[in-house]
């Protein structure tokens, strides 16, 4: 753990050249805002993640297969302008099933990871913050939750929610993926505490939780987006991990994950059963991450382009 | 010589060092930063030259690549002669020999310059062994007991198998200079070594430095941000400004006729302990040029009130002054200077004190009064069943009072307890033992709303600027936020906002920027705004300017003093600095392990001070003027601060009393039994039990 306490909060002291000059004092969002429009990075990734958006939403539409339709003509065909991203043993539409797949894995990704970084920063920030006896009982349960194999109560809680939807997964994944991320926080919000502004603003008669909510959390805001994004590629791969025992997304449904572990074997031989959930998944997550960084540099006027 | 040294570069040399011509740029992702521009100076046997600058003036990277322990990224081009041989171009292992051997360096911070897992002995034989190999371990270990002795470490034998973790400050900077002067180097480098010390330790270190340069004969460079420092030890002075060298000479040249701008203004800007507090200092406004893209012309020109046409087009080389070999300055104007024809002293305008028309009226009452305020933490050991096996006394009954409009000055080393006294007031709860009235009202007895609503009066200016501001909030929301705890609408807290960055002197169309987009002595300005916005009646100031530059100090101390006088303000003004103090503070209290042991009107504390420490602690202090640095005899202090875990029966300064061991037997009897309680002593408050005998220890 000694390498997660280490890390050490920016303390820029460099000149910016860009200033927003304007005679009106601007709100903090429209600062934000107008910082993340004069990022390439950030066009390309939202409109890649937009794109990918609206292609699970509306991709099936021009597709003649839905996805449970079985072509008992054509199994195992490559892509062609029937199939076009080919069909699986038993005649799925490899397309149809990726979109259905991708929409799945697109919802707990982007639920999952947000999800995880919030219960992490909250408990991070008050363990930190508040220290004694809230910290004492709060990094109990965090080590208490480290130790324990999740793969194992994975599989223990997972039996129990079978009945029970993909929804309850997302809490499940959100609540098994928040700990290490709130032992980093907890540590930078420990080392916040000791620093002036945070001082000033208790001498200012400032309460404990408008102190947290506004600068604690701000502060430690680039690590938790940067959780949330990762979080989002994690919580596919979690998802993946699951399914392929049996114990995540079950049968009717599909996911990205799902496909992927169909597929794997099939890779060197058919690799259209692959390689297509495959590439849509490194995409996602790749402009999922772009977003992430850019947000991060708008809200931390001191990290990454900024700096110099 | 520094100036013909430029004209015929290629001559043999009979200095001890000669640097001539010296650039180094370190390239970077935005563009190359050129820290050091054509740097030439020598130094001479035995002789002791100070190289002065502000933070980014090019002072230690010139320095770092005279030892070669720049960055292998680092360009380096000139000539550095040491002994008449070039030492560019030479491997690391020749050099590795020279090192210690010929030329060795004293560390600013000697934690860091320290292994930690080697014993103090250990790492002072192991340079000596590196440069003689036969050398026995014996020999080598005798020997490193013999240099801890020579600087000055009580107990060398012991002391010599403590670990650098178990030394104080000041004493691992000693070890570090028995380590520079363990092989009789020919040159010592000392960089910055007592930036990061109190000023009674830092007239030990000096003394120590001295006494290893004569004792070795080596000649010693000195490189510091502090005038005060080389006024009294260096012989040659030379002032560096973004890169460059811009004015060098013997000490009293620069000292007494300084011909450069820069080097007047910095001069004029420092508040000095001989002089300080009659009239307002003299600001030297704008900040040093950013390296990496600098205009053509004098990097001074923006800043200079001298400036002509002329200084925005060629940058000046270093002039001859008065046909004075050692004496040069790097200034268009300076026959103009040097003839008088551009006066000194009027060069730079000092500011009027604000007018008796716009000050406030105060009322003639206590702001603030602290009785016998009390802190004690509890020391414990043990990870699982904790146990306590001490008590630290960080304040240790206090008191004090301030008057409306008044600043008083608490000054103390650090670890005497002053911090924790205003962290202690600034809480507003009750004390552990004591009492704080804060405008006539106890505020033990405050409900949660009322000590809120009293947070309205008594606000607080941090030391570190960027460490008190949070970076991720913009200026109006900074500087806003008093007024957010105390329900004040969101459009009258712009407008109010705006006021205040106007009255510390900012523009306020900047109040949508972040706090890293300003300069240090900006941020203060914001700093002290927010401190403003609620229209408090006390500020406290936690040593407010000494995170900054000596050239934007005054403009920072001047604003305090003018903001006093418009809007009657109290300051409690904590400081270590005691120049600073005396210039803005109307009572001073001296605090010493936890304890005030004198206080009293400024005057009465500088010109008459009655407490030993408080002599000590002044004595100790460096002036900027040589005559009056070499004039005097200073007091120096044994040993450090002791720790506050200690129980030191009696007078607890009396381990470190000069005055203690001139007193007879019975009355350093009663320094052990009993404990000095305050009186009156000619006008100061002292708690010292031979206060009048104090002139006992004044030097002759």
């Amino acid at each position: 753990m000694s390498m997660l306490e280490e890390v050490s909060i920016p303390d820029v002291t460099a000149a910016n050249p860009d200033i927003i000059r304007s005679k009106k004092p601007v709100s903090r969002f429209k600062l934000v805002l107008s910082r993340l429009r004069s990022t390439p990075r950030f066009w390309v990734g939202i409109v890649g993640l937009g794109a990918i958006i609206l292609w699970s939403i509306f991709g099936l539409i021009p597709n003649a297969w839905n996805y449970t339709d079985l072509d008992v003509y054509n199994m195992g065909s490559s892509p062609s302008a029937l199939h076009w991203f080919g069909t699986s043993d038993i005649g799925e539409d490899i397309y149809a099933q990726t979109i259905v797949g991708l929409r799945k894995s697109l919802i707990i990704g982007l639920l999952v990871g947000p999800l995880a970084a919030i219960i992490a920063g909250i408990i991070g920030a008050v363990a930190g913050y508040l220290g004694g006896w809230w910290d004492r009982v709060l990094v109990w349960i965090i080590d208490l939750l480290l130790v324990l194999p999740s793969l194992f109560l994975f599989i223990l809680i997972g039996s129990a929610f079978k009945g029970l939807s993909w929804v309850a997964l997302i809490f499940l994944l959100a609540g098994f993926g928040w700990m290490i991320m709130a032992r980093v926080i907890r540590a930078q919000t420990k080392s916040l505490r000791e620093r002036d502004f945070i001082k000033a603003a208790r001498f200012m008669g400032v309460d404990t939780w408008t102190i947290i909510r506004r600068h604690v959390l701000p502060n430690v805001s680039s690590l938790l987006i940067i959780d949330a994004t990762l979080g989002i590629g994690g919580a596919i791969l979690s998802e993946t991990t699951l399914s392929f025992f049996g114990f995540g997304i079950q049968a009717p449904d599909v996911s990205l994950g799902t496909l992927l572990s169909a597929g794997q074997t099939a890779a060197a031989t058919r690799p259209w059963l692959f390689i297509f959930p495959a590439a849509i998944l490194v995409f996602t997550v790749l402009s999922a991450s772009l977003v992430g960084d850019a947000l991060r540099d708008a809200v931390d006027p001191t990290s990454g382009v900024n700096r110099d | 010589m520094l100036t013909s040294a430029t004209t015929t570069p290629h001559q043999p040399t009979s200095h001890l060092l000669e640097v001539r011509d010296l650039h180094v740029t370190f390239p970077q992702p935005g563009g190359a930063v050129t820290a050091v521009r054509g740097v030439n100076y020598h130094v001479d046997k035995g002789e002791f030259l100070g190289i002065v600058g502000e933070s980014g003036s090019g002072k230690s990277v010139s320095s770092l690549a005279v030892m070669g322990l720049l960055p292998s990224s680092a360009k380096i081009s000139g000539d550095i002669l040491f002994e008449g041989k070039s030492l560019m171009g030479r491997s690391d292992k020749e050099l590795s020999k020279l090192r210690g051997e010929g030329i060795s360096i004293i560390f600013q911070d000697p934690l860091s310059a320290l292994t930690p897992v080697y014993t103090i002995g250990t790492q002072i034989a192991e340079a000596l062994q590196l440069h003689d190999s036969k050398l026995s371990k014996l020999a080598a270990n005798s020997r490193a007991v013999e240099l801890l002795k020579i600087v000055g470490i009580p107990n060398p034998e012991r002391r010599a198998q403590a670990f650098p973790h178990e030394f104080s400050g000041g004493m691992r900077q000693r070890a570090m200079i028995a380590i520079a002067i363990a092989n009789n180097p020919r040159l010592i480098i000392a960089d910055e070594p007592t930036t990061a010390l109190d000023v009674t330790i830092q007239a030990q270190i000096l003394e120590v430095l001295q006494k290893a340069k004569d004792l070795t004969g080596a000649a010693v460079v000195l490189i510091t941000h502090d005038l005060g420092v080389v006024a009294g030890n260096a012989d040659r002075l030379a002032v560096m400004y973004a890169g460059r060298i811009v004015e060098t000479g013997t000490v009293d040249q620069v000292f007494r006729a300084p011909s450069m701008p820069y080097t007047i203004g910095l001069l004029r800007s420092m508040p000095n302990l001989a002089t300080a507090g009659h009239t307002r200092l003299v600001p030297l406004e704008g900040r040093p040029p950013q390296l990496s893209n600098l205009a053509p012309g004098c990097p001074f020109a923006p800043r200079c009130p001298a400036v002509i046409d002329a200084c925005r087009t060629t940058e000046p080389p270093l002039t001859m002054i008065n046909n004075e070999p050692l004496n040069a300055s790097a200034c268009l104007r300076v026959g103009q200077i040097a003839s008088g024809e551009l006066s000194r002293s009027t060069l730079y305008p000092v500011p009027e004190p604000v007018a008796a028309a716009q000050r406030a009226e105060v009322p003639p009452e206590h702001v603030m009064a602290v009785s016998e305020l009390k802190r004690h933490f509890p020391l414990s050991k043990g990870s699982i069943f904790k146990h306590t096996i001490g008590t630290v006394r960080a304040v240790d009954g206090v008191s004090f009072q301030i008057r409306a409009g008044q600043t008083l000055g608490l000054v103390g080393e650090s670890g005497c307890g002053k911090s924790t006294t205003i962290m202690e007031v600034l809480e507003l709860a009750k004390p552990q033992a004591g009492q704080v009235v804060i405008n006539g009202r106890d505020v033990a007895s405050l409900s949660a709303k009322e000590r809120r609503a009293l947070r309205k009066d008594i606000q607080v200016v941090f030391q570190d600027p960027m460490a008190s501001l949070d970076p991720r909030l913009p200026v109006q929301d900074i500087v806003g936020e008093p007024l957010t705890v105390h329900g004040v609408p969101a459009k009258e807290r712009l407008k109010k906002v705006a006021d205040v960055l106007e009255l510390v002197g900012l523009d306020p169309s900047m109040a949508s920027r972040y706090p890293h987009e300003f300069s240090g002595g900006q941020r203060q300005r914001i700093g002290i705004a927010r401190a403003l916005v609620t229209d408090p009646k006390i500020v406290v100031l936690d040593e407010p300017v000494s995170a900054l530059d000596v050239s934007i100090q005054a403009g920072v101390i001047n604003l305090l003093q003018d903001l006093q006088e418009k809007l009657g303000l109290s300051y409690l003004f904590v400081a270590h600095d005691l120049a600073v103090v005396r210039q803005i503070a109307d009572d001073v209290a001296v605090m010493y392990l936890g304890r005030i042991v004198e206080s009293g009107p400024t005057e009465n504390i500088f010109d008459n001070p009655q407490h030993p420490y408080t002599r000590a602690l002044l004595s100790a202090v460096p002036v900027p003027d040589p005559a009056i640095e070499r004039s005097r005899t200073r007091i120096i202090l044994d040993g450090d601060l002791p720790s506050p875990t200690e129980d030191i029966t009696g007078c607890n300064f009396r381990t470190r009393c000069p005055l203690f061991r001139l007193m007879d037997e019975a009355a350093q009897q009663k320094c052990r039994t009993s404990d000095p309680q305050n009186r009156s002593v000619n006008g100061s408050d002292v708690a010292c039990h031979h206060a009048e005998h104090i002139d006992l220890m004044t030097p002759a």
